[in-house]
């Protein structure tokens, strides 16, 4: 993967911001990607969450906000509990999450669903939902 | 010291399979569950945000409606609730500074530093009566009923929330099972994430998931799943109909509450099961072995 960096595409202060938000010190990460390999939705993402981690690293906000795989993070902790370096992923997920979200940008738009689905579904589903990907 | 409930937003609705079962079965069991007189949803998911303490509040709310009911324990069927009220007990028992903001915040309730433990079901009835105290209750043995114990994501993770002292390897739900006469069958993906709220954003993602966990225990001979969370039941039980509708050959695994086995066992009936709503592999399933009444 190339990723091509100009001064300009860096946000200093990135790092800072997901540890504000987070508590966790990004830079921990060695990108030894056995997140990827426990994360359940792994298969389904464009970007593996070693990749995420790397382009906050490096300040590449823009970069991070079009790949948008933070988005399909269930916070099952997988990652959690095996990163060999302690870093809480989750929580990293988290702050990228709400970066988009503190922008008034949805991650999910409620009058997309299906009518039938939401009232099949059981309300735990759609709070839980509503609260990790709304604004 | 008294025992409170606390059902959670889906087990008056949706869930009323997990929670009838539960209620049942405790009442029978000798087992003292008061329902909170207040309580509010949890918010379902432990908010991960440091900076921003209000999702924290729903939760603590009903942890102080627990000690104002003179209960040393809150208890929890639904493993989402269980996962959100532990995280945030541990948040006010071992955040000063967190938890003076949010005392400070709830100014119309009383401080609280997380004196209620939370316990989830299956942790209370190892402690109340212990696994032996259990088979020594069972009216009809599961006897024969090869179950898959599903954990998922929040029953044992993270570890410091754990039901079960070896959470890589948790045994809880196999010595529940085992106590009831079935036969708990391993298999790799007991602790795989279902996917989670997912299924409304990432449908594929998730099913890709449960495709993954149900395959896993079919092939370990599984007849059934055994679970005690109303959104793993939704995505790995009710949408498994998109698996089936997506491959003629695929083989319907049957998925239950854990409550609805152990009221089948204490000889409760059909009637405290609510097994309509289960899918229907789940009902003939239950039925072909003599435990309920014939599906309708």
């Amino acid at each position: 993967m190339t990723i091509r960096i100009t001064k300009k595409d860096i946000d200093a202060h990135l790092a800072r911001r997901i540890r504000e938000i987070s508590g966790e010190n990004i830079t921990a990460c060695m990108q030894c990607g056995t997140c990827g390999g426990v994360c359940p939705m792994y298969e389904q993402v464009n970007t593996p969450p070693r990749v995420l981690v790397m382009l906050a690293q490096l300040g590449l906000a823009e970069q991070l906000e079009e790949k948008r795989s933070y988005d399909v993070c269930a916070s099952c902790h997988h990652c959690q509990v095996r990163c060999p370096r302690g870093l809480d992923l989750p929580k990293v997920m988290e702050a990228l999450r709400l970066l988009t979200l503190r922008k008034n940008i949805n991650l999910l738009e409620l009058d997309e669903l299906d009518d039938e689905a939401i009232r099949d579904m059981p309300q735990i589903a759609l709070v839980a939902a509503l609260r990790k990907l709304t604004a | 010291m008294t025992i409170s409930y606390y059902p959670g937003c889906t087990l008056k609705h949706k869930a009323r399979n997990l929670e009838d079962a539960a209620l049942a079965s405790a009442a029978a069991l000798g087992i003292e569950m008061t329902e909170l007189e207040r309580w509010n949803c949890c918010g379902a998911v432990y908010s991960l945000a440091d900076d921003d303490l209000i999702h924290q509040v729903a939760p603590v709310r009903d942890l102080i409606r627990a000690r104002e009911a003179g209960s040393d324990k809150v208890v929890t069927l639904c493993s989402m609730c269980y996962n959100t009220l532990a995280r945030a007990n541990n948040l006010m028992r071992d955040d000063e500074e967190k938890r003076n903001t949010l005392n400070t915040f709830m100014d119309e309730e009383p401080d609280y530093a997380g004196e209620v433990e939370v316990v989830h079901f299956l942790s209370l009835l190892k402690d109340e009566l212990g696994w032996d105290g259990l088979a020594d209750r069972v009216e009809v043995s599961l006897d024969g009923l090869k179950v898959a114990p599903y954990y998922g994501c929040t029953l044992t993770r993270p570890y410091e929330v754990s039901i079960d002292e070896q959470p890589e390897r948790p045994s809880i739900l196999r010595e529940f099972l085992t106590a009831l006469g079935a036969e708990p069958i391993s298999y790799e993906e007991a602790m795989t994430c279902c996917g989670s709220y997912q299924m409304l954003t990432h449908t594929e993602a998730a099913l890709s998931s449960t495709q993954k966990i149900l395959a896993a225990a079919r092939d370990a001979g599984a007849d059934a799943m055994a679970l005690s969370c109303p959104l793993c039941e939704y995505n790995v039980g009710t949408r498994q109909r998109d698996l089936v509708e997506a491959d003629d050959a695929w083989d319907e695994l049957p998925t239950l509450y854990f409550t609805q086995l152990l009221a089948i066992a204490l000889g409760l009936g059909d009637e405290v099961c609510r097994t309509e709503l289960n899918q229907l592999a789940a009902r003939t399933l239950l039925a072909d072995r003599n435990l309920v009444a014939q599906a309708g």
